[in-house]
């Protein structure tokens, strides 16, 4: 019995007429957790009632904690007939178990029916005890945090990334039994919610444990799916990053270490200090290491370009995609075998060596090699028992496998920016994985089991990483320390880590423009976020490439068999487009690359969206030539010629718009006419890329070779135009799919997080072209109108356009967008901090995070003038929250000493976040607020950060799935009517839930799904969302500054360039 | 091919003033989106026609969603569906309850019935108004009419605090619902040349002077206690009669005018030769209005009995100043007159009243 759950209904407000005849309700509640009910009494003849009701106790396993929702259903009592619902609330516990997020729910959350939306809405209170059980986290995973942020969450740090979990758990589609005949929408409705909310909670746990397993306390990158299978079953899966993180205290443990207490930099030190020889000498056990890891990157390693190696296969005829350069590395050097066994050896211990960051901390990224993408087309079949989901689990094992050998084949040992996704038509499903294949640094990394020996052994390094990533991040550069082989991480990441004679696919090699040492690729494609510390040249820009198939209709293998054959195809000419327009734009780096291929009963569609850069270390890219087949025709040549033209002055306005200047290479691009192409290295039809030997690679980067479009037949008429026909973002506008824009640094404090979803019908009969131009007009369009919607908040950046597509029924493209527009200031006042300019917001947060937690530290001592003598920061809460910690901290085997260290750093950092000493009274206050007359405001945000704010605390994660069904189309406005107020509805629940938690924001905001269905001559529709995100309380900065003013002048020296934010 | 689906939802709910304007005007869709290509929208933003068509549905629908809560505006200020910041919420609100001056006159004093509803299609011909508009602001007049009706309280304050109202468009709905509880004449051809500005200002003054709230007599919290006009006073009213029946007395009090007025205006002789008819208009309107019938009248007979008359002789608006102070005041010298309570609420109000009434 480790846990008491406690529920309170307050009060009730704008509930619907229920009784038509007295136009008022008689409204009473059932609250629901398990098996076990209570209901409050009937409060008669009111839309706003008053229940006030006692405390409900729910005592119950932590084990159903994780997996139930609690659900609160609100209805109308009448005395004659059976009662009416009004509607329901599910309320995830799960935030409340861990000591570390919110503690309690409390606020006004919308009752929402799946047939009439929100109706109302109802104040409730929620707390959890935990009994001090420490064996409690044995049964279950309480206490692991979850967060859908790909990067390690703003006010933790890594001390440990353990690497890959998943989980998938399926079941019976509800909507798909046979009971579905006879009972109503409404019911089948909540049997299909309240599934998926058991099943995400099951996942979760189950996830959670894995973790626990591994030894880590965390979940970062959390991505979890549906798979709407129909007939043949439901499947939630999902997948993340275990991590060991450790709360940033923002004030250092003044009272219970004395000899810390001095307002230097060592204070920032983490919590492990004192496992460390003392904090002058943390700085010398970590130059051999370092020494070691780097001096593999010796001159003798080469570069590369990237890769977008694809793989289709079917479930018949699996095959083995890029294997041929496995063997790459361990060709290698014995300073390179050294760095492999290092890193390899951690990584090899795990199955998957995967991770779903996108974003790392410093020095954790080493090299990147390429995308790896896999592709696989199953047919589905009943899932007949659902406690053996071995089918999908085998699927998803066949295609993890292929990325992992795609990684090797490229010398990496690890995929970063992982993720999976499916497109199901009907009973086909192509099942998709992609990620970046990269070498990472081991800091991070442990190998072998957590013995306790082991772990001993180990410690220092952790001390280690922490304190090195430190002097990184706050010298922005390891050259500073002095060692000659270090790279630096502005160019680090782009040299190759494969072998330069043993290139897994045809690539181009010269020596970085940055620190001409190292070999890197003239084209690099990744999945990642651009790192902060890359050194661009110029502004990015959202790519897309887009696609249209036609294909037959067929059934079963055959079927599967068609779409299998078509997949190559599309990635291929995906591929072309990308880099067609990657040059066309004059950039040579793509980031954040997400292809999305969705299937249909007559087509494919194949959207995707990256952001491209101009990567200063990697060669200028060259110029577009077009080449006719056959130039004996004049009038033809001249068609040519225009069309170089033409090509020509967009790659100029372009380079002028993204401010595109290396200083070398533009005198060379306007003075040289781009040379012959090279026809031997032509691939398929139209497109064609030129490739020196690899011998042939010198220094002068004087060939500039040009990007080759042979116009041979109709289609790359077509293409060019279509390259030609991608409006350019209107003036004061920047769009990128990724987190950051660079060289955008001074955002406002103006965010606006949006949606839009568009349907487009086709008419039958369409040619390849034909689709395709309405495919690219539609997101074009789209793209226009978001544009015009937005055009006050100029000068803004439209960041994590997040595009998805898919085929809802025959002739229906649907595609959803959901991105956030930041203002910002257009004068770059941070323009003479060049040096540091190129290091982009994330490094100034961090950084800030530092400067904080220094400012912080000496606003105590100078508030209290005997620090060491008055330890007031254990407050009531303390020794429960110490209790909470042990567990996890227990596994990590740390002294009971540190334990309650941190936990006294944690206390306090609430108390100078705010007036009130602990983080109970300080939600429970904030609840107060939204219980007021006007709502409160809750930001959303698909990034992991909110421009001049600092996040203080994390709540929890959103994962919520709501379904609206109606069969009153018309009268509701239509499909647009109803799925804007389902959409505007699914807002509205996030934000009461998060207020609700005391929160008021969400980052990592992401609408995963957006399933729609209509059947306008039933004058029916039906829809469903799942949305997910991290609740968390943030503060201005400038609110920040208030406090410590005094301090910020102290420290200046440290805090330069990070105000821009 | 066609767009099937199409909308936008963001977190701050984003609303175009300009296109809330059309959409209060009662444009369609298209009327809006030509209005404002005019406006040159596209130009400015590099937007085509179809960017434009797709913006104003969207937030035509965003509207549309919204309309509801505007019919009880305090609840957009709790509402959790739109993230409007608040003053959004207030320019929403006061953009929905603002009206037509052409409107509201042609329903001024109209019952605010079904009926009148009805007749709002040739209201909308008459006034070039659109019907979809003229529905709008005849719904707010009639829920406002609704809502104050069974509040207790100053009239005034109710409104604003009810509809979140500035203070001038809720004293502009205060004349409204007054005039039409008491259902005052203002359509007459007669009645034309006022403005809705006029009859605003004159319902003020009645309100506040002559309805049950304004003298204090109850303590504040009696219902309709400033839309009926106080029977008690109209029943006193009638005594005032005594000032054109008593013959002395309407001699002397014409005497005293005279003599206070010789030699400061240009229409003396004029006002001299019509003032006892002048007087029995002022007295008669005064005694008859305990009738509900003839305060219905009460504007029109103001301008036949009174205003018409002067302006026929040419009086400018200072001798008219001159002229009522004076006649007020002199009734009080009179010897056996002693209403003088009555006299000073009774004259005060149809002073100024007449005074803003008293223009081309």
């Amino acid at each position: 019995m480790p846990g008491r759950l406690k529920a309170k209904i307050v009060a009730g407000r704008h509930l619907p007429v229920m009784d038509r005849a007295s136009d008022l309700t008689d409204a009473f509640v059932e609250v629901k957790f398990g098996n076990t009910t209570f209901k409050t009494d009937v409060y008669p003849k009111s839309l706003n009632p008053q229940w006030n009701s006692e405390w409900f106790k729910f005592e119950v396993d932590d084990e159903d904690l994780q997996d139930e929702p609690l659900q609160i259903t609100v209805l109308d009592h009448d005395t004659y007939s059976a009662n009416d619902a009004i509607g329901k609330v599910y309320i995830d516990i799960d935030p409340l178990l861990c000591s570390e997020a919110a503690t309690v729910i409390s606020g006004w959350l919308p009752i929402y029916d799946t047939i009439h939306g929100i109706r109302g809405e109802i104040n409730v209170l929620v707390k959890v005890d935990l009994f001090n059980d420490l064996n409690r986290f044995r049964q279950s995973s309480c206490g692991v945090k979850f967060f859908c942020t790909t990067s390690i969450p703003r006010c933790y740090r890594a001390i440990m990334v353990h690497g890959f979990v998943e989980e998938l758990v399926v079941n019976e589609d509800p909507e798909y039994q046979w009971i579905d005949r006879i009972r109503t929408p409404r019911a089948s409705n909540e049997a299909r919610q309240r599934l998926i909310f058991l099943m995400s909670g099951e996942l979760q746990r189950k996830i959670g444990l894995k973790v626990l397993e591994m030894g880590g306390n965390a979940v970062v990158g959390y991505l979890q799916c549906f798979d709407l299978e129909g007939e043949s079953g439901l499947v939630v899966r999902a997948i993340g990053t275990a991590c060991t993180l450790e709360k940033i205290s923002t004030f250092p443990a003044t009272a219970t270490h004395p000899n810390n207490s001095s307002p230097s930099k060592d204070m920032k030190e983490p919590g492990f200090g004192e496992e460390a020889p003392g904090v002058p000498l943390s700085s010398g056990p970590p130059t051999p290491l370092r020494a070691q890891t780097f001096s593999s990157f010796s001159p003798s390693k080469s570069y590369s370009r990237q890769s977008s190696s694809s793989d289709t296969e079917l479930s018949l005829t699996p095959k083995t995609g890029m294997g041929s350069g496995g063997s790459a590395g361990k060709e290698a050097g014995p300073l390179k075998a050294l760095l492999k066994q290092q890193t390899q050896s951690a990584l090899e211990q795990r199955e998957y060596p995967f991770f779903t960051l996108t974003i790392f901390p410093p020095g954790f990224l080493l090299h990147v090699g390429g995308v790896v993408s896999a592709r696989s087309v199953k047919l589905l079949d009943r899932i007949h028992n659902p406690d053996e989901p071995e089918t999908r689990d085998a699927w998803w094992e066949e295609i993890r496998q292929e990325i992992k050998s795609h990684a090797k084949a490229l010398g990496c040992h690890a995929v970063v920016g992982y993720s999976e996704s499916t497109s199901i038509c009907e009973e086909v499903c192509i099942l998709s994985a992609s990620g970046t294949a990269a070498i990472l640094s081991s800091r991070f990394m442990q190998d072998g089991p957590l013995d306790t020996e082991h772990r001993l052994s180990q410690q220092p390094l952790c001390v280690f990483s922490a304190g090195s990533e430190r002097v990184e991040g706050d010298m922005g550069s390891s050259a500073s320390l002095g060692f000659e082989e270090v790279v630096s991480p502005g160019c680090g990441f782009c040299h190759i880590p494969y072998d330069e004679l043993n290139i897994p696919f045809p690539a181009q090699l010269t020596y970085c423009y940055c620190c001409r040492r190292y070999k890197v690729p003239d084209v690099l494609f990744t999945t990642i976020d651009l790192p902060t510390e890359a050194n661009v040249t110029g502004k990015g820009c959202l790519i897309q490439a887009r696609l249209c198939r036609t294909k037959k209709k067929a059934q079963g293998e055959g079927n599967a068999m068609a779409i299998s054959n078509l997949l190559p195809f599309l990635e291929y000419e995906l591929h072309t487009q990308l880099m067609n327009k990657l040059k066309l734009r004059g950039m040579n780096a793509l980031f954040g690359l997400r292809i999305q291929i969705s299937v249909g009963e007559t087509m494919l569609l194949g959207l995707a969206s990256a952001t491209g850069v101009y990567l200063t270390a990697l060669p200028s890219p060259g110029g577009i030539q077009i080449a006719g087949k056959t130039p004996s025709d004049i009038t033809y040549e001249q068609h040519i010629s225009n069309m170089q033209k033409k090509i020509n002055d967009t790659i100029t306005k372009n380079k002028e718009q993204y401010e595109i200047n290396p200083p070398e290479v533009v005198e060379e691009i306007i003075g040289s006419p781009i040379p012959e192409p090279r026809q031997r290295s032509r691939l398929f039809r139209s497109h064609s890329e030129s490739s020196d030997e690899v011998s042939e690679i010198d220094l002068s980067h004087g060939k500039k070779d040009a990007f080759v479009l042979e116009i041979d037949d109709t289609d790359a008429v077509e293409d060019i135009h279509a390259l030609l026909t991608d409006s350019p973002t209107p003036a004061g506008f920047y769009s990128c799919n990724t987190e950051i824009m660079p060289g955008i640094q001074n955002w406002t404090s103006a965010i606006q997080m949006f949606t839009s979803v568009r349907v487009f019908r086709l008419n039958a009969n369409l040619t390849n072209q034909g689709l395709n131009k309405i495919f690219s007009d539609l997101c074009e369009n789209l793209l226009k109108s978001l544009y015009f919607k937005l055009r006050s908040m100029v000068p803004c950046c439209l960041c994590h356009l997040n595009f998805t597509v898919a085929i809802p029924e025959d002739e229906l493209i649907q595609v959803a967008v959901t991105a956030v527009a930041m203002s910002f200031d257009k004068e770059q006042t941070l323009e003479n901090g060049k040096r540091s300019g190129e290091k982009t917001l994330i490094k100034a947060i961090t950084e800030n995070d530092e400067q904080l937690q220094f400012n912080l530290e000496l606003n105590a001592e100078s508030s209290s003038p005997n620090p060491l003598g008055s330890p007031k920061a254990p407050s009531v809460d303390y020794s429960s929250f110490a209790d909470r910690c042990s567990s996890w901290i227990e596994q990590l085997k740390l002294k009971a000493h540190t334990i309650r260290r941190g936990s006294v750093k944690t206390t306090s950092s609430m108390e100078k976040a705010s007036p009130l000493p602990e983080g109970r009274s300080r939600s429970l206050r904030s609840n107060r607020s939204y219980s007021g007359s006007s709502v409160a405001v809750v930001k959303m945000t698909p990034l992991s950060f909110i421009p001049g704010a600092k996040i203080i605390k994390y709540l929890g994660i959103i994962n919520m799935f709501f379904i609206r069904e109606t069969s009153s189309l018309r009268e509701e406005g239509g499909v647009s009517g109803f799925l804007h107020t389902f959409i505007a509805e699914v807002f509205a629940m996030v934000r009461a839930h998060v207020a609700a938690l005391g929160g008021n924001a969400v980052v990592s905001y992401s609408m995963k799904e957006c399933v729609f269905m209509e059947n306008p001559n039933k004058n029916q529709a039906q829809c469903l969302i799942n949305v997910s995100g991290d609740a968390v309380i943030f503060v201005r900065e400038s609110e920040l500054e208030l406090t410590s003013v005094q301090p910020q002048s102290a420290t200046t020296q440290t805090s330069n360039g990070g105000e821009g934010t | 091919m066609s767009v099937e689906l199409d909308v936008f939802v963001g977190n701050t709910t984003i609303m175009d003033k300009e296109v809330y304007q059309l959409w209060l005007n009662g444009y369609t869709v298209n009327d809006a989106v030509k209005v404002r290509i005019e406006g040159g929208v596209m130009e400015e933003c590099e937007a085509s026609a179809e960017v434009l068509l797709s913006d104003t549905m969207d937030q035509y629908r965003t509207f549309q969603m919204c309309e509801r809560l505007l019919h009880h505006p305090a609840k957009l200020a709790n509402q959790l569906l739109f993230q409007i910041p608040p003053d959004r919420q207030a320019m929403l609100i006061e953009r929905y309850y603002a009206f037509d001056d052409s409107f509201v006159r042609e329903v001024l004093g109209k019952k605010l019935s079904k009926g009148t509803k009805k007749d709002l299609d040739d209201v909308s011909t008459k006034t070039g108004i659109t019907l979809k508009s003229c529905r709008r602001q005849f719904d707010n007049f009639k829920r406002v009419f609704k809502v104050v009706e069974e509040l207790k309280g100053p009239l005034v304050e109710n409104i604003r605090q009810h509809f979140l109202l500035p203070d001038q468009l809720a004293r502009d709905y205060a004349a409204i619902v007054f005039f039409a509880n008491n259902r005052f004449e203002t359509g007459k051809k007669k009645l034309q040349y006022l403005t809705f500005q006029d009859f605003a200002f004159c319902a003020g003054q009645l309100i506040n002077n002559w309805t049950l709230g304004a003298v204090g007599k109850t303590n504040n919290m009696m219902e309709d206690m400033d839309v009926d006009l106080d029977k008690e006073f109209l029943q006193d009213l009638k005594d005032l009669k005594i000032l054109i029946t008593d013959k002395d007395l309407l001699d002397q009090h014409k005497s005293l005018v005279c003599n206070a007025l010789r030699g400061k205006t240009n229409v003396f002789n004029e006002m001299e030769a019509n003032f006892k008819n002048l007087s029995r208009g002022l007295v008669n309107i005064a005694a008859k209005l305990i009738n509900a019938k003839d305060v219905r009248d009460f504007f029109i007979d103001l301008v036949e009995k009174f205003i018409e008359p002067c302006r026929s002789d040419k009086w400018t608006s200072i001798d008219m100043n001159l002229y009522l102070t004076h006649y007020t005041n002199s009734a009080h010298i009179l010897d056996t007159f002693k209403h003088h309570a009555v006299w000073t609420r009774y004259m005060g109000v149809i002073k100024s009243c007449i005074l803003r009434m008293y223009h081309d």
